[in-house]
């Protein structure tokens, strides 16, 4: 079974964002870039799959500008088989990625998709859900456990409530959460190994996908940010305020 | 021009964060028709009725929406949502496991966990876990929405009185079925609507220490709230984890001990009306958050809280 697996770079989780004096987006000169987080989770899990002989192949696939290619590389690190690079000017709406990835499902015919849950960027979670919908596959969102069993798919959620679990027909698309499995760190031979490993590179119109806007972006703006508030020097002060100045207790 | 709100229930009773979206569907105007699909649903069906606000129930009782299957379900929206300018449904994982679905059916854009109406078509979102808020204006002839229930406050549950009108189900997608699931039983409010939330992350050491929490909890009816450490360190279930990607709660009073406060971490609370920090060090960034913060061993401070309650 072939599996792939959708990545998006992303600003680095670690990095505080900030908007630009305009209110036009957020700044992102400068910034630390990476492989989103959800995606390194996808990619984990398919090369675990590879590892336990459940997967063949391992093709990973990235939308967005030439730049890109670094997280495509750097899933080829962790154990990916090869890369595909949608080149686009700027980073699609969900709709838009999920129907360039319809096509390259359409051209790979893999039994299984793996995307992240979110993008850490837009905070999204469409992508996989939309992926689906496209190509009548069925999807387990927001997997923490996923087993191939005879030819079926189960897949364990983190749902509002606790888990669930549902069987899915394959082929199938899976999104990935948190608690699904901790990716590994490429080693040193394995990111020299990489770059050997075949990317190619296609253009939305090389797969028949025209774009269209379906939303705009009006304006960007920092949120309020509270007032630090005041230390307390005991426990009794604490609760002594909760009940008289704030009066939430 | 009508929108279609899609009621999350569990067949027998409508959840509450459907009040926050027909809140949401209020300040878009227009009459808001709510979407009551499940099997053996009528009871939830009378409940939608009541609802403020609401001018008509659809009602889909088939035992192919017993468990909300997005396969199957999104086929339903897809084709009862055709007619309305608008299709809403909380920013839930039920919400977020099919909208996008019933989107991409439908031709259209998604925008997700809105947290406020500029205009028919224009609305406020949180981006990047919170640090900013974007305004999107949606150019599409049906917007897609989830609501964030944080964002509005809740409409009346009673006083309304919508006509119930009974629909047939679509074919099903036939694709995926239910197995199971681990539903945590707790008597205590539930995390998002809860009035207090006491959370705990890494500092509490261990899962048994969570009983520390749970006390102050039982005195302040306060529901139980988790970091993602303590989440990925087995100490707790992952339905309690608060945050970007975990749940995004906004009580009267939010209570985080042991938590450092990374930005993932404030994106779930920030929005609390009163925040308490209890952390050993002075240093963590949660007391740039917090109105009350106490420096001190959380061990030591947590009992002696509980006592003084
Ligand atoms: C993609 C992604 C998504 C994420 N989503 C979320 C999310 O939704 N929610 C979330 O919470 N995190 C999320 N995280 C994780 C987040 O980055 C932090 O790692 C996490 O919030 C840290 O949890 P913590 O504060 O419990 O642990 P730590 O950062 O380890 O903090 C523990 C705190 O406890 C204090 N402490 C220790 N012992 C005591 C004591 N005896 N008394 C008092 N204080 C004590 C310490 O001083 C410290 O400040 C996400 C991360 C990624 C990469
Ligand atoms: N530009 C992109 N290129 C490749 N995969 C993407 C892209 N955008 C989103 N995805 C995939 O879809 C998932 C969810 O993204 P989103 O719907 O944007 O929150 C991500 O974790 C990726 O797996």
């Amino acid at each position: 079974m072939k599996v792939l697996v959708a990545v998006k770079r992303v600003i680095d989780y670690n990095v505080k964002v900030r908007v630009k004096s305009d209110n036009t987006d957020v700044d992102l000169a400068n910034v630390k870039m990476a492989l989103n987080p959800f995606c390194e989770i996808a990619v984990e899990e398919a090369v675990r799959l590879k590892e336990s002989n459940v997967a063949s192949e391992v093709v990973v696939v990235s939308v967005g500008p030439k730049a890109c290619q670094e997280q495509i590389r750097t899933a080829l690190a962790l154990g990916a088989d090869r890369g595909i690079h949608i080149d686009t000017d700027a980073m699609p709406e969900s709709l838009s990625v999920a129907k360039l990835l319809a096509k390259v499902v359409e051209q790979e015919q893999p039994g299984l998709v793996i995307l992240g849950k979110q993008s850490i960027d837009s905070d999204n979670n469409q992508s996989g859900q939309m992926l689906a919908a496209l190509t009548g596959m069925s999807q387990g969102t927001f997997a923490s456990k996923v087993q191939v069993i005879d030819g079926s798919l189960n897949v364990t959620r983190e749902v509002d409530g606790g888990l669930q679990t549902l069987a899915l027909k394959l082929p199938a698309v899976v999104t990935t959460d948190l608690r699904l499995n901790e990716p590994r760190y490429a080693k040193l031979p394995d990111i020299m190994k990489a770059k050997k490993k075949p990317l190619e590179v296609k253009t939305p119109a090389d797969l028949g996908v025209e774009l269209r806007d379906h939303t705009r972006l009006l304006k960007v703006e920092t949120p309020p940010t509270r007032q630090a508030g005041i230390k307390v020097a005991s426990v009794d002060e604490l609760v002594e305020k909760l009940k008289n100045e704030a009066k939430v207790i | 021009m009508a929108i279609l709100v899609i009621a999350e229930h569990d067949n027998s009773t409508l959840k509450g964060a459907t009040l926050n979206t027909v809140a949401a569907a209020g300040q878009i105007g227009g009459d808001i028709h709510l979407l009551v699909a499940g099997s053996g649903c009528q009871a939830v069906a009378e409940q939608a009725a009541a609802v403020a606000g609401v001018a008509r129930v659809l009602c889909v009782d088939a035992a192919t929406y017993e468990h909300q299957l997005a396969e199957d379900l999104a086929l339903l929206v897809a084709e009862c949502g055709r007619d309305y300018s608008h299709i809403l449904a909380p920013a839930t994982t039920s919400g977020k496991n099919l909208l996008p679905r019933v989107a991409a059916l439908l031709d259209v854009a998604q925008i997700s966990d809105i947290i406020g109406v500029e205009s028919a078509d224009s609305f406020r979102r949180p981006i990047y876990a919170g640090n900013a808020i974007a305004t999107v204006q949606s150019l599409d002839p049906i917007k897609v929405i989830t609501v964030r229930s944080t964002g509005f406050d809740a409409v009346a549950a009673n006083g309304g009185s919508a006509e119930i009108v009974t629909l047939t189900a679509v074919s099903a997608a036939g694709i995926s079925s239910f197995v199971s699931e681990e539903v945590a039983e707790s008597e205590r409010p539930e995390l998002t609507s809860a009035r207090v939330v006491v959370s705990g992350g890494r500092g509490m050491g261990n899962g048994e220490n969570f009983a520390l929490l749970e006390k102050v909890a039982d005195k302040l009816g306060a529901a139980i709230g988790a970091s993602r450490a303590a989440v990925d360190a087995g100490f707790v279930p992952n339905d309690m984890q608060v945050g970007q990607t975990g749940k995004i709660v906004a009580p009267d009073l939010y209570i985080a001990v042991g938590i450092s406060g990374a930005i993932q971490h404030l994106a779930g609370m920030k929005d609390s009306k009163v925040i308490v920090a209890i952390n050993k060090d002075e240093e963590a960034p949660i007391f740039q958050v917090a109105d009350y913060g106490l420096v001190a061993d959380l061990f030591k401070a947590v009992p002696e809280l509980e006592q003084k309650l």
